[in-house]
């Protein structure tokens, strides 16, 4: 991300724009040096967790300790709580609660390793989340419209320029869960599949040309990337979601090995 | 583009001066102020215990810290003023507000609200709360102390900014004029992405 941010930097050309990406890159350096937030929204916490085959694990031991550890940060630094309920909005400042953390499980064969990626969501992004069941007869072109027109509607909300996650295919909740694990790549990395990482440069050559630049205030930059996940759907579907991330794009992973060594980092 | 520090409390004729574009630095005090804050003053009709005449808003909800007898800045950073939108008329007409500071802007309403009685919105970059947490030199007084993190803020602040005029008090709104701009150019993006207009 700080990468990507220090290309986008150089290239952009507008003044106003300028002046946000020197505040941006400020920020982060003052962030890094006094060890503070980036950003005051911890967001709620959501896991991407791959268990590998040969990793012994009992996964609601996990589950309990990835609670319990989103708890225990949040009232030890303290973050502000942002979890709250939904019709009570009372908060219990711990950013957990029912149903959170969100957590989601893949499998992988053949590895000897837990994978925890975390992402502290902020809202700011989140609120312009889109997701629309079209129809077979609407073809590849209206996935490309939704997207692009997200990003319109969103304009100075989501905090441009970060990252656009894009679903494409399987069902309402899948979709959805797809747009969000494409924020969760490696900046400016492409879908496997080579007609999706076409789309992935054309979208992001397109949203780029719409010139709402950083925080919306106009200029060359607004969006640093645009990563795509897709699944087979129903023979009457046609699903797609959005997912915008912010330019923080705060993430931090965990890789733990069968044998106890930790690695740490993206 | 022209570039101004001020000093709070604003008056009417600093604001008018300022049109889209400018750089504002602020200087004083700047009151932090967000949804239940506005929701237990307009609705719950809770009159603001302190005068907003003049004042420099912050739709912001901070970490702060108990440290003894007085609260200390953790990360203050701003929050999305969209939500925020249908306050800032009675906001300036009955408080007078001057300024709001924010992230992504409001709308026609308030912008309207900013010609009539002379206020003006200011956009700060969302995300870079280290930034905005170190330009706070002291946590004045907490008001409504039982809303927290929603409570009503008193900030004193030094060179707090540099902050973009995104809506002006001569009708003039940056983040419309930047949204219509995309609007022209959506016909040629359309065609180069194959969508049938």
């Amino acid at each position: 991300m700080r990468v990507a941010l220090q290309k986008a930097y150089e290239k952009e050309t507008h003044p106003t724009a300028k002046e946000m990406f020197n505040i941006i890159m400020a920020n982060v350096e003052m962030a890094d040096r006094d060890d503070m937030l980036i950003c005051q929204d911890t967001g709620l916490p959501i896991y991407l967790v791959k268990v590998g085959s040969k990793f012994p694990v009992d996964g609601a031991r996990v589950a309990a300790a990835l609670k319990e550890g989103a708890k225990q940060a949040t009232l030890e630094y303290p973050f502000r709580g942002s979890s709250t309920h939904p019709v009570t909005r009372v908060n219990p400042q711990t950013s957990v609660g029912e149903g959170l953390p969100i957590i989601y499980w893949d499998f992988v064969s053949e590895s000897d390793c837990l994978d925890l990626l975390m992402i502290p969501k902020g809202s700011g992004s989140e609120n312009m989340s889109a997701m629309k069941m079209f129809i077979p007869a609407d073809g590849v072109a209206v996935i490309k419209k939704f997207v692009v027109d997200t990003v319109l509607q969103s304009g100075s909300n989501p905090c441009p320029p970060g990252v656009i996650g894009v679903g494409i295919g399987g069902t309402a909740d899948l979709v959805t869960k797809l747009a969000k694990e494409a924020i969760a790549r490696p900046v400016g990395s492409h879908n496997h599949d080579p007609f999706f990482a076409k789309m992935e440069d054309e979208l992001y050559e397109a949203i780029n040309s719409l010139g709402l630049g950083p925080m919306g205030l106009g200029g060359d930059v607004t969006t640093l990337a645009v990563h795509i996940e897709w699944a087979h759907t129903h023979i009457t579907q046609n699903p797609v979601a959005v997912n915008t991330q912010c330019w923080p794009a705060r993430r931090a992973r965990a890789k733990i090995y069968a044998d106890g060594r930790v690695e740490y980092g993206f | 583009m022209a570039t101004y520090t001020l000093n709070t409390p604003l008056t009417e004729d600093a604001v008018r001066k300022l049109k889209v574009r400018d750089m504002v630095t602020i200087n004083g005090i700047i009151f932090g102020i967000r949804d239940l804050t506005l929701i237990h003053i307009f609705d719950k009709k809770n009159d603001s215990p302190v005068s907003l005449r003049g004042a420099v808003l912050l739709h912001t909800a901070p970490s702060l810290k108990m440290a003894e007898d007085h609260w200390e800045p953790i990360c203050v950073g701003t929050t999305t003023s969209g939500r925020m939108d249908r306050f800032t008329p009675g906001l300036m007409e009955k408080y007078g507000v001057r300024a709001i500071i924010g992230k992504g802007g409001q709308y026609q309403g308030s912008l309207d609200a900013m010609k009539k009685f002379g206020g003006v919105y200011l956009a700060i970059v969302g995300g870079a709360a280290a930034v905005e947490t170190k330009q706070i030199v002291e946590v004045e007084k907490v008001y409504f102390e039982e809303l927290h993190p929603e409570a009503l803020y008193q900030f004193k602040v030094k060179d707090f900014g540099p902050l973009t005029v995104a809506m002006d008090s001569h009708g003039n709104h940056l983040y419309f004029d930047v949204k219509a701009q995309a609007e022209k150019k959506l016909p040629e993006i359309y065609k180069r992405l194959g969508i049938p207009v």
